[in-house]
């Protein structure tokens, strides 16, 4: 492994050069995609994205050279969630929602793990949107992989938190009426240190994004649109689609200006209000394109990449949108023990049965 | 001048007040100061869910009764001898419960035309006939409190906080109690402002002067220590016990506690307790939510850490969910639930105990679960760590039972000593070994291995769906569902072999009639069978602290009298039990007003029993 990964690609893991993995255990045997498979056979339907996104981690993994009895995945209900069965490291599928809790139970008191949640868009913004959230403002030390399909699949295709509205499904025959979330920005505005999206389909920059997340210090949430093609089929299609992806796509690289487009004709500027419009690169000053800043601690900009998301797709930034240094809750948590043992030494039973008032009968 | 001192062998006192007026610290204080003195007692907090109700109103009055005598008692008293009633909602609210004869001592000064009309009152009863009954001690403690610190730089707001101080000293004075204690309080309590310090100190020194000089008063009271065995002693509340009962459950099994907790009257007191002592390696997480709170414990607990959740029923209710989990992957969970009156919000500051059902039930499919239960305020240190015993010991999660009553009472605790706790083996699956189950289970106690992650070789899966006995791996196989069904029963009722059993206490051996109870209702259980053998009937006695499995000779012993009495603070659930269970007809007691039993009218319902026969 190189120092490179240690340290993060980007050099944004700062918090004084600590990461996330700083006290996981490394192995010094060599790992392949096939140490993280189990023997236990895969159950999503053929053609499921859900495939693409194990079979990035799995062969990702390795790169990290964390020992595999170190790392777990926590799971809540969904299709997503059945993910941890076929990783062959430690793994808990809990309840539906419910997996941000648990898995913080776990971060917090085991500071050697590498603790990774398996979530989706009715798991984690639904039934679960409570926990997420303060997952998220804790910074406690997780990687939240949340599988978007804008569908709910395994209870058989009703409308999601994240389906566009007037999605017509079977609890919906007239459409549904709800306002979607925007995960990334309901991200932001929870104060998440780490907001990341990537596509199922996309190996290279999927596993371009983990890399960055597992090292990160604190929550990192990574939106992964992932194609459900039984209940909501080609649903991130002009994403994928040869003919126009690049046109709609905005890869977003840190300290860079975002440019886009086959021939990066075209670019985003910020307009006096905050928000970001499309120009041609052509037409503007050089100058007015924005430069793409994740360590920014004012999370405005990040916020205003979040917002040109749209159902239609017609631009939408993947990469790590926001990527900032804030003490983990973990740590914090483990400095007061540590101080509390530091000034008054470790807790002796006898002496605290008999602190307070007591009296002596002979 | 020279007071007659008149001998007592026990006092039931109840300072009454308004929210604001500081009743709970001074029942706490003149607590301590018997405690120190050596009597026993026994103490029942009674406060309003709102912080500040509107000042003078009958919902805004809050109270504090102690029981203290030289003798073993075993409640906080039916009827108070001396109500102290800091204004008229407090009088009014309290009178009703006050025996003919007993001491009143009201503060006039607030007893205006407007506080009177408040409460409905058309004429101050102190000054008309309707006192009668009562030794009525009308005094301005208002005002001679404010007085007393005339010479102090205080705002007269201040000064009239320190009331309740004058009236602890008088208090103190009346039944000749040690005083350095209160005193050193109020120096820490208030080391960071000296002027409210001293002027607190003067106030408590001026309602102990005053009782000695004035006439008002003409008898001081004695009430001699009561025997104890010998040994270090202190007074402890349930929660404060249950929280010091954890912490030894940590030291005694070696793992690092873990307390997810959400705030919840009356159970919230465990979590500020155990936050404190973060130096035995105690992590407290106030979670989100509920369910978070659990979720977060079970979580600790598949990491290693003894995994505790404190909560009241409401809390419960939302944690079933993750309690099924943690009973379907078999991992150790402490279930800490302080009960109060429900359903609902219900009565938040208020006693019951009628989460039985939903402790034992309150779950999808079957989940079996056990239960204990403390008996009183200080079993509840032997209780949790009973509890976590038989969760790491059989890698379950394990409901306590504790209630308002249990949780805020108090009483002296002979401090154990901490060589003779039980220790409490984790037994974790080591690493090293060739194809792992992490379903196999101990032929002895079903209890399947604890393999923590960091555990090299023994990586495994674990989750909410059906799991093939042994490998763990998902099953939907029919025999097999109904093969783990019954292994999880059957781990949980063998518990009962493990426990103790039940001890009867019938002296004579020819009572045809048991008392059978549980949990925070011994005490006023044990009072009425001990005031119906103290007039010649015979009764036994016994009282359950395991709520399931329940104890091996449970059967045995209800068969073995006529007729079996189940008083419950709850219409009626371990009653439904043991019918269900044993087909004995066991006839019930009930009340749910929010209070523990009184001795008296358990006396009353055991003696119909008997008479009945």
């Amino acid at each position: 492994m190189s120092d490179e990964a240690i340290n993060g690609v980007n050099g944004l893991n700062g918090n004084g050069g600590r990461s996330a993995l700083s006290l996981v255990p490394k192995t010094d045997q060599k790992q392949t995609m096939k140490d993280f498979k189990t023997d236990q056979e895969v159950r999503w339907c053929p053609g499921c994205g859900d495939y693409a996104v194990l079979a990035a981690v799995q062969s990702f993994l390795p790169e990290l050279g964390l020992r595999r009895e170190n790392i777990t995945f926590v799971s809540g209900i969904g299709c997503s969630s059945r993910f941890p069965y076929y990783m062959n490291t430690y793994g808990f599928h809990s309840i539906h929602g419910r997996a941000p809790a648990i898995a913080t139970g776990l971060a917090t008191s085991r500071p050697d793990l590498s603790v990774w949640v398996v979530t989706g868009d009715g798991d984690a913004l639904s039934i679960g949107g409570n926990h997420l959230i303060h997952a998220l403002r804790r910074n406690v030390n997780l990687k939240i992989l949340l599988f978007n399909n804008r569908i709910y699949g395994l209870t058989k295709g009703q409308y999601s938190p994240t389906s566009e509205v007037g999605k017509i499904t079977k609890s919906t025959p007239m459409g549904s009426l709800d306002s979607p979330f925007n995960p990334l920005s309901l991200a932001i505005g929870a104060e998440g240190t780490f907001v990341a999206r990537t596509i199922d389909s996309d190996r290279k920059h999927l596993q371009s994004v983990l890399r960055e997340a597992a090292q990160h210090e604190g929550t990192a949430l990574v939106e992964i649109y992932q194609n459900c093609n039984i209940f909501n089929d080609n649903a991130f299609e002009p994403l994928k689609d040869p003919s126009v992806r690049d046109d709609v796509t905005i890869r977003l690289e840190h300290g860079e200006p975002i440019v886009f487009g086959a021939e990066r004709q075209k670019a985003l500027v910020r307009n006096p209000a905050g928000s970001f419009e499309v120009a041609n690169v052509a037409d503007v000053d050089p100058s007015r394109i924005a430069v793409h800043d994740a360590s920014n601690p004012d999370p405005s900009q990040a916020f205003a990449l979040s917002r040109l998301d749209s159902p239609a797709f017609e631009h939408t930034p993947i990469g790590i949108f926001r990527n900032v240094d804030r003490p983990s809750y973990d740590e914090l948590l483990r400095g007061q023990v540590d101080e509390a043992v530091g000034a008054q030494g470790q807790g002796d039973l006898a002496a605290l049965l008999a602190s307070g008032d007591t009296w002596r009968i002979d | 001048m020279t007071k007659k001192v008149q001998q007592l062998d026990r006092v039931i006192i109840r300072f009454a007040g308004d929210s604001g007026d500081g009743m709970q610290l001074t029942g706490d204080r003149f607590t301590q100061e018997t405690a120190a003195f050596g009597n026993d007692l026994s103490t029942l907090p009674n406060f309003p869910a709102e912080i500040r109700a509107p000042a003078g109103t009958l919902p805004g009055v809050s109270s504090f009764q102690l029981h203290f005598a030289d003798h073993d008692i075993l409640t906080p008293g039916d009827a108070p001898n001396v109500l102290v009633a800091m204004n008229p909602a407090a009088l009014k609210a309290n009178l009703g419960d006050l025996p003919r004869g007993a001491d009143l001592i009201v503060n006039t000064d607030e007893f205006t035309k407007r506080n009177l009309a408040k409460v409905g009152y058309t004429a101050n009863p102190v000054e008309d006939a309707s006192l009668g009954e009562y030794r009525v001690h009308a005094l301005p403690l208002t005002s001679m409190t404010v007085t007393a610190l005339a010479a102090f730089e205080l705002s007269k707001k201040d000064a009239e906080r320190a009331k309740n101080m004058f009236a602890l000293g008088l208090l103190s004075w009346m039944y000749d109690r040690p005083t350095e204690g209160t005193v050193g309080f109020l120096e820490r309590k208030f080391a960071k402002k000296p002027e409210i310090m001293k002027a607190n100190i003067a106030a408590f020194q001026a309602g102990w002067s005053y009782g000695e000089t004035t006439e008002a008063f003409s008898v001081q009271y004695e009430i001699k220590p009561a025997e104890h065995d010998p040994g270090l002693y202190r007074n402890i509340t349930g929660n404060v016990a249950l929280a010091y009962g954890l912490v030894a459950a940590g030291v005694q099994s070696g793992l690092p506690l873990y307390l997810g907790s959400y705030p919840i009257t009356p159970a919230s007191d465990i979590l500020h307790e155990l936050s404190k002592h973060k130096r035995f390696g105690v992590r407290t997480f106030q979670a989100e939510d509920e369910i978070a709170a659990v979720g977060a414990a079970l979580g600790a607990s598949f990491g290693g850490s003894l995994g505790i959740t404190t909560t009241s029923g409401p809390g419960l209710a939302l944690k079933s969910e993750t309690i099924g989990l943690a009973v379907a992957t078999e991992l150790p969970l402490l279930v800490i639930d302080v009960q109060r009156a429900g359903p609902s919000t219900g009565l938040p500051t208020k006693t019951e105990q009628a989460d039985l059902l939903q402790a034992m039930h309150g779950r999808n499919g079957e989940a079996p679960v056990p239960v204990i239960a403390p008996r009183s305020p200080s079993d509840c240190f032997d209780a949790a760590l009973e509890a976590a015993r038989i969760a790491v010991t059989y890698r379950t999660p394990v409901i306590l039972l504790s209630d308002g009553y249990l949780a805020n009472g108090s009483e002296p605790w002979k401090l154990p000593d901490v060589a003779d706790l039980p220790t409490i083996e984790p037994g974790f699956a080591e690493a090293g070994q060739e194809d792992f189950q992490p379903f196999k289970r101990d032929p002895e106690t079903l209890a399947r291995p604890w393999a923590i992650p960091g555990t090299p070789g023994l990586e495994h899966r674990i989750g909410g769906l059906e799991k093939a006995d042994g490998s763990g791996n998902i099953s939907y196989d029919p025999a097999n569902h109904d093969l783990m069904t019954r292994l999880r029963q059957a781990k949980v009722d063998g518990i009962a072999a493990d426990i103790a059993p039940l001890e009867v206490d019938d002296p004579s051996g020819e009572a045809k009639v048991l008392v059978l109870g549980w949990g925070g209702t011994f005490g006023a259980i044990s009072a009425g069978v001990r005031r119906v053998r103290r007039e010649g009937g015979q009764v036994a006695q016994a009282h359950l602290r395991h709520l399931n499995p329940f104890p091996a000779n449970l059967a045995e012993v209800l068969r073995s009298y006529d007729k079996v009495v189940v008083p419950e603070i709850n219409l009626g659930q371990l009653a439904l039990l043991l019918r269900g269970r044993f087909l004995v007809d066991v006839i019930g007691y009930n009340q749910v007003r929010g209070l523990p039993f009184k001795a008296e009218e358990l006396q009353n319902v055991i003696q119909d029993v008997i008479d009945s026969e």
